[in-house]
């Protein structure tokens, strides 16, 4: 930051025409840095994402890529890639909701009932940041194991039976390898990007709104819903875009925890692009994936109106 | 104890009356003990129906707390509250008929105001509840604002949101907690003469939580004065100012002039007082003590003054040898600290009748009131009690 701007105007002739050109610009110095990290690291990759999604399909990693503008690379991988894509939509929107759920009354006992016990609670939902996003992923892997006794408790209570009817597990002696598993796995890793914003919009929940509400007449419950959540939707949107968004891009549970029958469309991306050298329909894919994610997001924000809540 | 709402509109959502027809809130025995103090100790009250009612007493007197237990907020340790023959101690606060106008308003920001005020008709399943609404609105005068937010708003209009949204409910008891504590002095002014108003119009019950005196004073037909638990005097205004039982009233009331004195015993109907050489004699029934050391009081108002040596209006001895130490002008009166010869200062009002001049300081004044606007305490409470540091 060279400019002068910061420093309160003196009134020496020689310099007052300088001065509100200088202050002018401290605002685009101060957007430099952020610019060229956008350029460098989003435009840029974007730009050449964009680029090799038009290239010939015909090219390989052996023979080159060849620009033909070939806009029916689109159309060719999403006829087939559906599936995935589908599936990737359903299975992030199905963690979503249950990271909503389950975070929602973990974050609600956090910010009224934790008492003393509130930080040591962040802390907890935080710490398995402290562990590689991979290999708490692999231990999920051991947990769900086949032998394991997470198999036989959920055997024992039936719900394996219940998973198997609702068609989130395909037989019914095993977790591992099954949507369900992908679905935990998903949930497991994203439920503190829910639990975080929930819990910064519901500690700024007055107590005496809530109080008021039961002073009109509204049972605990109908207060809730009244004035608690409406209250706490800021913490809601932000929570599921930072769950959904990365969500329904992951591939890593669909590979670990999921089988050939759970691919996401992270999953098909990446072998696309490492193993297949097929750029040209891998580019069009992610740029399908996230054409229909920022269109779902607008949508959504747009929904639930979150610009009139302060 | 004037019944208001005699005559007034009567609301249509009446509530079951009592055998005897009365609704009157009554506090019996009324306790709440936290882990290291008693916020409310054996608490007795009843407040008759239709009445504007004020709870006065200074930070920690535990007045909120009372009003905690009658909103069902707060659960008492011990004790009861009956509205009429129903017993409320332990109902649900949504089940009351009790609504809250809180300190802080407590308007539900994500709801516009027409929202906000039809928030308890709607929890109660009432359909239709835009007339209501309209002329609630109209009686806090914010018709036009019906659809801004409450953050969109200045303080004194939240405040009579939060009148509103209570009262649309018709409760057989409407909770005041400090309602006008946030807003200015002139504002504050204008809504109280708007809250007596509104509480003559629509003839319910009000208990109205303060620190304010001159606010109580202003408002209540009744004040209960609090001081570290319990109710340590309950009438009129004018009775309380006039006729304090204790050090506490008589200073946290307006002030008091309180002088030691030895009583010497009844004589008719009059309680005979030695003070500082004087005999002063006080009416029976403003004597709250027979015998032993007492405290003389009188209003500074009450207190006459004149140059030493002139004659003084007033029927009783004159107290002479003092002499002003301080003297303030403030417009409809001056206020004079005269330092008596036994060491004391006492403070006197005087009306600028422009009859006399102000007395420069060093004066040398005689001073005397009419026997019968003084009181006798007890010499065993504290003569400061109840004064406000500031």
């Amino acid at each position: 930051m060279t400019s002068t701007a910061g420093v309160p105007p003196v009134s020496t002739d020689d310099t007052t025409a300088a001065k509100p050109r200088g202050r002018k610009l401290t605002g685009y110095w101060l957007i430099l840095p952020g610019a060229v990290w956008l350029l460098l690291f989003f435009v840029i990759p974007f730009y050449s994402l964009v680029a090799s999604s038009l290239f010939d399909p015909k090219g390989s990693v052996l023979t080159g890529y060849e620009m033909t503008w070939h806009v029916g690379n689109y159309v060719d991988a999403f006829n087939q890639y559906k599936g995935q894509l589908g599936r990737s939509l359903l299975y992030a929107g199905l963690a979503t909701l249950t990271c909503l759920v389950v975070g929602y009354v973990l974050a609600y006992a956090i910010a009224f009932k934790a008492g003393r016990w509130k930080n040591l609670m962040l802390v907890l939902v935080i710490a398995p940041f402290f562990t590689s996003f991979l290999l708490r992923t692999l231990s999920w892997k051991l947990i769900l194991a086949d032998d394991g006794w997470v198999v036989g408790v959920a055997q024992a209570i039936h719900l394996t039976d219940v998973l198997n009817i609702i068609g989130l597990t395909t037989t019914d002696d095993r977790l591992l390898a099954t949507p369900f598993a992908v679905i935990a796995g998903l949930t497991y890793n994203f439920l503190p990007f829910m639990v975080l914003p929930l819990y910064a919009s519901l500690e700024k929940v007055d107590i005496r709104l809530i109080e008021a509400a039961g002073d009109l007449y509204a049972s605990p419950m109908r207060g809730f819903f009244k004035v608690t959540f409406p209250l706490s939707l800021p913490g809601v949107v932000a929570g599921t875009l930072l769950t959904f968004i990365p969500a329904a891009g992951d591939y890593v549970n669909a590979q670990l925890l999921g089988s050939t029958n759970t691919k996401m469309i992270g999953n098909s991306i990446q072998s696309l692009f490492t193993t297949q050298g097929d750029y040209a329909t891998a580019g069009a894919l992610s740029v399908i994936l996230m054409v229909i994610i920022v269109a779902a997001v607008m949508a959504y924000v747009r929904t639930a109106g979150t610009e009139e809540l302060v | 104890m004037s019944q208001v709402h005699e005559g007034a509109a009567a609301p249509s959502g009446a509530h079951a009356r009592g055998a005897d027809g009365s609704r009157d809130l009554r506090l019996t025995g009324l306790t709440k003990e936290y882990a290291t103090f008693t916020a409310v100790k054996s608490l007795d009250l009843v407040v008759p129906q239709g009445e504007f009612f004020a709870l006065l007493g200074p930070s920690g007197c535990g007045k909120t707390t009372t009003l905690r237990m009658v909103a069902g907020l707060d659960t008492p340790t011990s004790g009861t509250i009956h509205l009429g023959d129903t017993e409320i101690t332990f109902e649900k606060p949504y089940r009351r008929p009790v609504n809250t106008v809180f300190q802080n308003y407590a308007l539900f920001p994500h709801l516009n105001i027409a929202k906000n005020v039809a928030f308890g008709l709607e929890r109660r399943g009432i359909k239709n509840t835009r007339q209501q609404v309209a002329d609630m609105l109209e009686l806090v005068e914010l018709t036009s604002q019906a659809h801004k937010k409450p953050t969109q708003m200045s303080g004194g209009q939240q405040q009579r949101v939060a009148l509103a949204r209570a009262l649309i409910n018709k409760p057989e008891v409407l909770l005041l907690d400090e309602p006008l504590g946030a807003l200015d002095l002139k504002l504050r002014r204008g809504m109280q003469l708007e809250l007596k108003r509104i509480q003559t119009e629509v003839g319910l019950t009000f208990v109205h939580v303060t620190h304010d005196q001159e606010e109580a004073m202003t408002m209540a037909d009744t004040i209960a004065v609090m001081n570290q638990g319990v109710i340590e005097q309950m009438g009129a205004p004018s009775e309380l100012y006039e006729n304090p039982r204790t050090t506490f009233v008589a200073n946290f009331l307006g002030q008091s002039n309180l002088i030691a004195g030895e009583i010497e015993g009844r004589d008719g109907d009059h309680v005979k007082v030695r003070v500082q050489g004087a005999v002063a004699s006080v009416p029976g029934d403003r004597a709250h003590s027979d015998s032993g050391k007492g405290w003389l009081g009188i209003r500074p108002e009450k207190v006459l003054i004149a140059e030493a040596g002139t004659p003084i209006d007033a029927p009783g001895d004159v107290i002479t040898g003092g002499y002003v130490t301080d003297v303030s002008f403030v417009g409809v009166s001056t206020q004079y600290s005269v330092m008596m010869p036994w060491g004391q200062e006492l403070t006197v009002f005087e009306q600028n009748t422009g009859a006399r001049s102000m007395l420069p300081v060093g004066t040398k004044v005689d001073i005397s009131w009419r026997p019968e606007f003084a009181f006798l305490l007890d010499a065993s409470q504290d003569a400061k009690a109840g004064i406000e540091d500031d």
